[in-house]
């Protein structure tokens, strides 16, 4: 295992070092609060669904966000897809900021950012056909493209993301699960997006048409040079197909790194556990599970100090009271981490 | 056993195409024999209401002075001329309540289209808009639904005086917000899904995602509701024809007749029973239809 | 005599387009004490043979079985009535959705006093002391005032637990668990399989787990059944199973996983499970199989020995290699 993930990174490296490429999207301090209740008896409250993240995706890269139910992660994809507004914080694209050029309704600014949605019986419109579907997003936003020109690129884009011609005409309910998310993405791609959203893509598929849709993916960003955003609670997913890893508890990211520093030294407990708890298909492994004592504490009612704390074996005091920052310091060890950041006071050593 | 396993093998193995979505349909529907029942009645009646001049033996308005009241054929009195006898003023029944038929069917498409049209529209219109445009709509249709239907229905045509037409659209105003109704909740369940998500992402204007990608979305269960509306609009249409408020005589709509030979029960049962039947089988035909359709096209009856 | 024991368990549905055939003569041997997994991907029928037993199938099914008894009883032939004295006391299920697998109306405690109450016949007092018991047992915490939390709120995990509570309420001899942890999260996942592994050793209950993550399988179970639409396909112990799988559909199965890839691209399985109408003649698995020949294409294998792991297959494969091929 660790010899794959050495040799993988070997070529990844390599690969990095040819071309320092220019970060395509900066996300600055993201944040975006709901506000719930608030009926005629009640006062509202605000919730913090996402809470300061800041990164930078890449052409050819992946950045993997993980974390569990409620961690403000599909929030993050919705925001950074334009279906809502931050709340807080920057959005930039290609040099473009986000913010006052969405209310304009700026399209050419939208479409450079496409999703893919996890449950693919939901994603397509069950009354227009794959070929309407696809050339819908031209349709609205390229009028200069003749019809003709229009059906010829879908049928491309069918082509490309390995379906049949006489796919063209059918309607979804004729297609399987690992087929529809492949159509997903063939619509994702029509406008030729720069960067792709993919909100846990494979998770509602079975493992033999998971593969079958990672190496598609895999393909894409190589031919066309895309930055992924990959949202997933999938570590050994995460393992196989992340460039960059953000670890993500409560609305904010508590570590942030490489995935192969992250996955091999992770610093906060939380990641520690997170991966320790992740089932590994090896039944001679013997596990040293971290039993994580607790649930998610409710996002309207979150406690003091650091998040995590109430389920944490390391928590001190000082976690009770005061909100560690994302940092590169690696306070408790005393080491700089360089790129890989962690939010805790007592970041784990390698030893650890 | 295992025999029959091997036989069986064979006959799944051999491509069955799979059903398309109208088959599919109708293998749904026509589990439901009262609603294929429904479905050949209104048939009929669909075929009369085209085709009632051709099929009519007489005018429906012509009076035959010496034929008043005449009995039906197998009465005692009763004569092939007039199969079905003839009213007070000698007009033949056949005739009028084959013509009666194409006045409920004009009565349910014009009624029925005018409701569906306006109570989708605003219904859609209610799922997206703000709040307090919806809060504010709703309640609109909840006061409109807190009058009983007929009675406002009647205080309508009172207001913009008794005819046919406006009988239909009193009926379509007071049919209306179970349209509205039933769209809004479609609407609100289809929104949040992901394929509308999509479009918004690809940049699909407001309107076209209300009217282009989720209307079309939301069509099974306004469909069953217009068919079970089409009988409303005739029953309704009836009742104030029999009020005296819709069709005026000598139109040979069904209610209007009831009302204009009350006085005659006793004497010829006929001109009462005849159009009070035709009323009867069209709605209860329509109402098993109806049921029929809401089988195979409400998603929550499915079975898959 | 085996605690559950089923021979050629097939299931069809009759649905708006013919039968649909969901179980195909699968066998199924529980012990008492035994922990074993279904495994397989959707469509696969891992689901349907245990709804079977239970009863719980809807009435567009037709079940068939040569054989099919629980600690003695011929399932095929209980009545309904007698059948419900058995399912929920001595069999008992657990389901993918805790959130909706709870009755929203009620109370957490009023749910468990029910089991208790149709089945053990306990008095008040001896049904909430119980209860008490059962909720600290699958370890949730402050149990006298959870009794009365309604389910909406509690969270997925606490949810499971008080499922779990449910339906060990009767001491049950054999629970079967589908997909429990699917709907939670990684750390309430472990959790979870923890408490059930506990539960399994301490009590000597048989679980059946049915599930489609092979890490939870090879963490969690001694024996895994592999179905392939509606098949058994194999069956082996789990350390076996993962380090040499007989069926071509197995090593397929577990090469696709990405946590064992070699490279960016992972080895993937061409084309779907076969439906309702695209069932081939042969072997199911045939199409989509690397090693398949005419052979396989035409005829339906049969079962190999127990030592090949009963696998459904012309050519068992041995350390990745096909058995017999050159026999052909």
């Amino acid at each position: 295992m660790s010899q794959v993930l050495q040799n993988q990174m070997d070529k990844r490296q390599a690969e990095n070092k040819q071309v320092a490429k220019k970060p395509i999207l900066i996300a600055r301090d993201l944040k975006r609060h709901y506000e719930v209740g608030g009926g005629m008896f009640s006062k509202s409250s605000t919730v913090r669904a996402l809470d300061g993240a800041s990164f930078t995706l890449t052409p050819g890269r992946t950045l993997a966000v993980v974390g569990e139910s409620g961690c403000g992660k599909s929030t993050l994809a919705r925001v950074v897809t334009m279906i809502e507004q931050a709340t807080e914080g920057a959005l930039e694209i290609e040099g473009d900021a986000i913010g006052e050029k969405l209310a304009q309704g700026n399209k050419e600014l939208r479409a450079k950012v496409q999703i893919v949605f996890q449950d693919p019986y939901g994603s397509l419109n069950p009354r227009q056909s794959i070929g309407k579907t696809l050339m819908e997003p031209l349709l609205i936003n390229r009028p200069d493209i003749s019809a003709k020109e229009r059906e010829t690129r879908a049928r491309d884009m069918i082509a490309m993301v390995g379906l049949r011609e006489e796919h063209f005409d059918r309607y979804p309910h004729m297609f399987s699960g690992g087929q529809r998310q492949r159509i997903a993405v063939a619509r994702a791609l029509m406008l030729d997006p720069k960067i792709l959203v993919l909100d846990e893509p494979v998770s509602a598929l079975d493992l033999s048409i998971q593969s079958q849709i990672l190496n598609l993916l895999v393909d894409l960003q190589d031919r066309l040079d895309l930055a992924y955003l990959f949202i997933s609670h999938d570590l050994s997913v995460v393992r196989h197909f992340a460039d960059d890893v953000m670890v993500m508890y409560l609305g904010k990211p508590v570590e942030q790194g490489s995935m192969e520093t992250v996955f091999s030294q992770p610093r906060h407990p939380y990641t520690k556990a997170l991966l320790s708890a992740t089932p590994v298909a090896d039944p001679t492994r013997k596990s040293k599970r971290i039993k994580l004592s607790g649930e998610l504490p409710s996002p309207m009612n979150l406690p003091q100090g650091c998040a995590f704390n109430p389920r944490c074996w390391r928590a001190s005091e000082k976690c009770r009271s005061t909100r560690p920052v994302l940092t590169g310091a690696g306070d408790g060890a005393g080491t700089d981490l360089g790129d890989h950041l962690a939010a805790c006071f007592h970041p784990l050593e390698d030893e650890d | 056993m295992t025999d029959n396993n091997t036989d069986a093998d064979t006959t799944l193995a051999t491509p069955i195409a799979p059903p398309g979505p109208l088959r599919e349909f109708w293998s749904y529907f026509s589990e439901n024999r009262g609603a294929v029942a429904g479905f050949y009645v209104f048939l009929l009646f669909l075929f009369i209401a085209i085709f009632a001049p051709l099929l009519a033996p007489h005018s429906p308005s012509e009076q035959f002075r010496d034929f008043l009241l005449q009995p039906p054929v197998w009465e005692e009195g009763g004569s092939w001329a007039f199969p079905l006898g003839t009213d007070p003023l000698g007009r033949d029944m056949v005739s009028r309540l084959l013509h009666g038929a194409r006045y409920s069917f004009f009565i349910g498409v014009v009624v029925v289209s005018l409701a569906t049209f306006f109570g989708v529209g605003i219904g859609v219109i209610a799922g997206f808009s703000p709040r307090w445009i919806d809060t504010l709509i709703m309640r609109l249709m909840d006061i409109v639904l807190s009058f009983p239907s007929l009675l406002l229905a009647l205080v309508l045509v009172a207001i913009l005086g008794p005819s046919l037409i406006n009988a239909m659209i009193a009926i379509s105003v007071v049919l209306q917000p179970h349209f509205v109704r039933l769209t809004r909740a479609a609407v609100m369940t289809e929104r949040t899904k992901d394929y509308v998500t999509a479009a918004q992402v690809a940049g699909a204007s407001t309107a076209r995602v209300m009217f282009k990608t989720v209307l079309p979305n939301c069509l099974g269960p306004i469909i069953v509701q217009a068919a079970l509306s089409f009988s409303t609009a005739v029953l309704d249409a009836a009742a104030l024809g029999f009020l005296g408020m819709g069709a005026q005589p000598p139109t040979p709509e069904w209610g209007t007749m009831l009302a204009e030979s009350r006085e005659f029960i006793l004497r010829a049962w006929w001109v009462v029973t005849l159009p009070g039947l035709c009323i009867l089988i069209t709605v209860l035909a329509i109402n098993l239809m109806g049921d029929g359709l809401r089988d195979a096209l409400d998603p929550k009856l499915k079975r898959s | 005599m085996s605690l559950l024991e089923i021979r050629n368990l097939t299931v069809e549905f009759r649905t708006a387009s013919g039968l649909f055939r969901a179980v195909d003569s699968v066998d199924v041997t529980v012990e008492n004490g035994d922990l074993l997994a279904i495994v397989g991907e959707s469509g696969s029928g891992k689901s349907v043979s245990m709804l079977a037993v239970m009863g719980l199938l809807p009435w567009t099914a037709n079940i068939t079985a040569d054989k099919m008894e629980f600690d003695g009883h011929d399932l095929r032939s209980l009545s309904a009535k007698a059948r419900r004295q058995i399912v929920g006391k001595d069999i008992s299920m657990i389901f993918q959705e805790p959130m909706s697998s709870l009755n929203p109306c009620f109370n957490v405690g009023y749910q468990i006093k029910e089991t208790l109450r149709i089945h053990m016949g306990m008095g008040r007092r001896e049904r909430h002391t119980r209860a008490v018991e059962l909720m600290t047992q699958v370890g949730i915490p402050d149990p006298e005032k959870r009794l009365s939390a309604f389910p909406h709120q509690m969270s997925g995990g606490m949810s499971q637990r008080v499922m779990i509570a449910m339906a060990l309420a009767c001491k049950p001899k054999l629970l079967i668990a589908d997909e429990p942890t699917t709907a939670l999260d990684v750390t309430i996942q472990a959790q979870i399989l923890d408490l059930l592994t506990d539960l399994q050793e301490t009590t000597d209950m048989a679980l059946i787990l049915i599930t489609h993550d092979m890490g939870v399988v090879a963490e969690t179970v001694d024996r895994v059944m592999v179905q392939y639409a509606g098949q058994r396909v194999e069956e082996q112990m789990v350390d076996k199973l993962f380090a040499n799988p007989h069926h071509p559909y197995t090593t397929a199965l577990l090469a696709a996983l990405p946590e064992r890839a070699q490279s960016r691209h992972l080895p993937t399985i061409p084309g779907v499970v076969p439906g309702q109408f695209d069932r081939p003649q042969g072997c199911l698995f045939s199409p989509r199989c690397q090693f398949a020949d005419a052979r396989c294409k035409s005829q339906p294998p049969g079962r190999a020995g127990q030592e090949l792991g009963s696998v459904l297959c012309h050519y068992p494969l041995v350390d990745g290699a096909p058995l017999n091929k050159e026999a052909s």
